[in-house]
């Protein structure tokens, strides 16, 4: 680690960055919080208007964005739980364990981080729609339930963390597999597992791609999906576009307020050992 | 290694178990389980992961190169009929899949240039020793929580032709607006800053992790032999992260020729053409666009397997280059 101390100039750079982070975050606020014929004139709104309850009301009803925070926060935590608890398994496995294959099979699921998921949405849309769930939740969430990158997380993780000796001693006890997974595992996976639960969050509520194949707008759409079509009004009010966007991006914010630390932390250490 | 010895010495214990003992039975039994449990649990662990890939991963990609082969239209994909290279051939000659093309390498380019530059230098300052160091690295972190869809509506509206700030802002300092929706370079560059301001944040942190592993010895002797600070960075840093650099190269560059959702709402509710003259049409655009709006699902594959072919050819690239610098 280096000790050298950061000059003004360092403070004054970083915070030129901090507002080049922010500001298009806080100007959605701004915007949101106008009417749309304020925005269209020039200048543009630096500070908040009184319309902000007015806006987030019409793009609630609009783009019906109760169902869709609550489809997003179903499919999002259910994707999220579903990549920690088989990434965990899997991860252990090829971190912990001798089986035949292993090495092969590790390469494998490294592999498939390189198949653009374009690759397969036509074939995926043909799956869905012959099982009847386009606009059905499960049509999200299914094929993106697990995640190559999570496995390869959660190996890295447990290799350093998870002491050989704790796994040999429960086995000396008598305990099957299983039951070193849930008393042995899974308790000294806990700092890792929480960080893979918060970037496939992340992740998973801010899929686009698959969602809008998947999802119409008029089914049972994501936030993402929904914010696309208060776009596409006849005459689209632009404040209540950046209602919906804010909408669509403050539970997250909320989520980085509280854990921000952790998830910095976890992406770098994910990097360190990736 | 020692888990070797944990896997073998309780089957190995397990075999000397005499038979012969009377009321063993139970413990035979309980020993076979025990056995089977070592030998099958890791197939078990790693199955969920296989059996969903197998599903929504491998057979979707399969059945992609069969698709490409056919022409199969979205409002009846049952009913495919063999073209054989013919998807591939009409690709061949169709302007519009060279200007996707050609505007995925560009946006490609533009974003992923800067972005990584930036990155670096960003993630040097935040390794220095200073107050608030969390603050920053959470602050420039926080638009990797923004969507796609939210951020790019915002920028949308920020790079409006008449009203937007940035373009406010271009003429206060006395230069001319810019129609940001319909020049072609404009456009892309448009496109490219909303990649940039999303992922920026994120690459810097790798970078960071990454910087934070190099042994300050290095940079010690650098000093001693009177190297200055920005001598360190290019001499000792650069060199040192040139594995993760590499990787979110790969990454950034697998990122954007997938480049879907920037293109498709920066048109202002004008769907899937990227533009009027689809100046700042993407690969990820076009095929959505011939899927599901021309619903020509056989041609759409192909487009994803020439991307997927095309994605190969970078990959491959990057293990030349890997190959050629690693010296460990």
């Amino acid at each position: 680690m280096r000790s050298l101390r950061a000059g003004r100039l360092t403070y004054v750079v970083l915070a030129l960055f901090t507002v080049g982070s922010l500001f298009p975050l806080v100007w959605t606020a701004i915007a949101a919080s106008r009417s749309n014929t304020r925005l269209a004139q020039t200048p543009p709104p630096f500070w908040f208007g009184g319309n902000l309850g007015r806006n987030l009301q019409v793009a609630w009803t609009d783009a019906n964005m109760g169902t869709a925070l609550l489809n997003t926060v179903v499919v999002a935590g259910t994707v999220a739980a579903g990549t920690v608890v088989f990434s965990t398994l899997a991860g252990f496995a090829f971190a912990k364990l001798r089986f035949r294959g292993s090495r092969l099979l590790l390469g494998l699921v490294i592999g498939t981080m390189l198949i653009p998921p374009q690759l397969s949405v036509v074939p995926l849309y043909m799956l869905i729609a012959e099982l009847s769930w386009t606009d059905r939740l499960q049509a999200v969430i299914l094929p993106t339930l697990v995640s190559a990158f999570g496995v390869f997380f959660m190996r890295q993780y447990l290799a350093q963390a998870l002491p050989m000796e704790l796994v040999e001693a429960a086995r000396t006890d008598g305990a099957s597999s299983l039951r070193i997974v849930w008393h042995v595992v899974f308790p000294v996976a806990r700092p890792a597992m929480a960080v893979l639960a918060m970037l496939t969050f992340v992740m998973a509520w801010n899929d686009f791609f698959w969602p809008i194949v998947a999802l119409t707008q008029n089914g049972s759409p994501t936030v993402q999906v929904a914010l696309t079509g208060l776009g596409r009004g006849y005459i689209p009010d632009q404040s209540v576009i950046m209602a919906g966007a804010l909408l669509g991006t403050l539970p997250l914010l909320l989520v980085f307020l509280v854990f921000g630390r952790q998830i910095v932390g976890g992406i770098m250490q994910g990097a360190v050992k990736g | 290694m020692t888990d070797e010895t944990a896997v073998l010495s309780p089957s190995a214990a397990g075999s000397k178990e005499p038979a012969a003992e009377g009321g063993a039975r139970g413990q035979i039994w309980r020993s076979r389980r025990y056995r089977w449990d070592l030998r099958w649990s890791p197939y078990a662990f790693v199955a969920p992961f296989f059996l969903f890939f197998a599903v929504f991963g491998l057979f979707p990609l399969l059945y992609t190169g069969w698709a490409a082969l056919h022409q199969v239209e979205l409002t009846d994909p049952d009913s495919m009929t063999w073209v054989g290279l013919k998807n591939f051939t009409r690709l061949w000659d169709d302007e519009f899949f060279w200007n996707a093309l050609r505007n995925t390498v560009t946006i490609g380019l533009l974003s992923t240039v800067p972005q990584l530059a930036i990155a670096l230098g960003l993630a040097h300052l935040l390794n220095y020793k200073m107050r608030g160091s969390a603050f920053f690295r959470v602050a420039v972190l926080t638009p990797y929580a923004t969507s796609v869809a939210a951020a790019t509506l915002v920028f949308v509206l920020l790079f409006g032709r008449d009203y937007g700030m940035v373009n406010w802002a271009l003429s206060a300092v006395g230069l001319g607006a810019v129609d940001w929706q319909n020049g072609t370079f404009a456009s892309q560059l448009a496109v490219s800053t909303i990649v940039i301001w999303r992922w920026t944040g994120y690459n810097a942190l790798i970078y960071l992790a990454a910087m934070q592993a190099v042994p300050g010895e290095l940079y010690e002797s650098a000093a001693l032999d009177g190297a200055s600070r920005w001598q360190q960075f290019l001499h000792v840093t650069v060199p040192s992260l040139r594995p993760t650099i590499l990787f979110t190269c790969v990454v950034s560059t697998i990122g954007a020729t997938q480049l879907f959702g920037e293109p498709l709402l920066f048109n202002g509710g004008a769907g899937a053409t990227g533009g009027s003259e689809h100046q700042f049409q993407t690969l990820g655009l076009y095929l959505y666009e011939q899927g599901w709006v021309n619903l020509h699902l056989g041609r759409a594959s192909a487009i994803a397997w020439a991307m997927f072919l095309i994605l190969l050819v970078i990959a491959g690239a990057a293990r030349l280059l890997r190959g050629r610098g690693a010296s460990r």
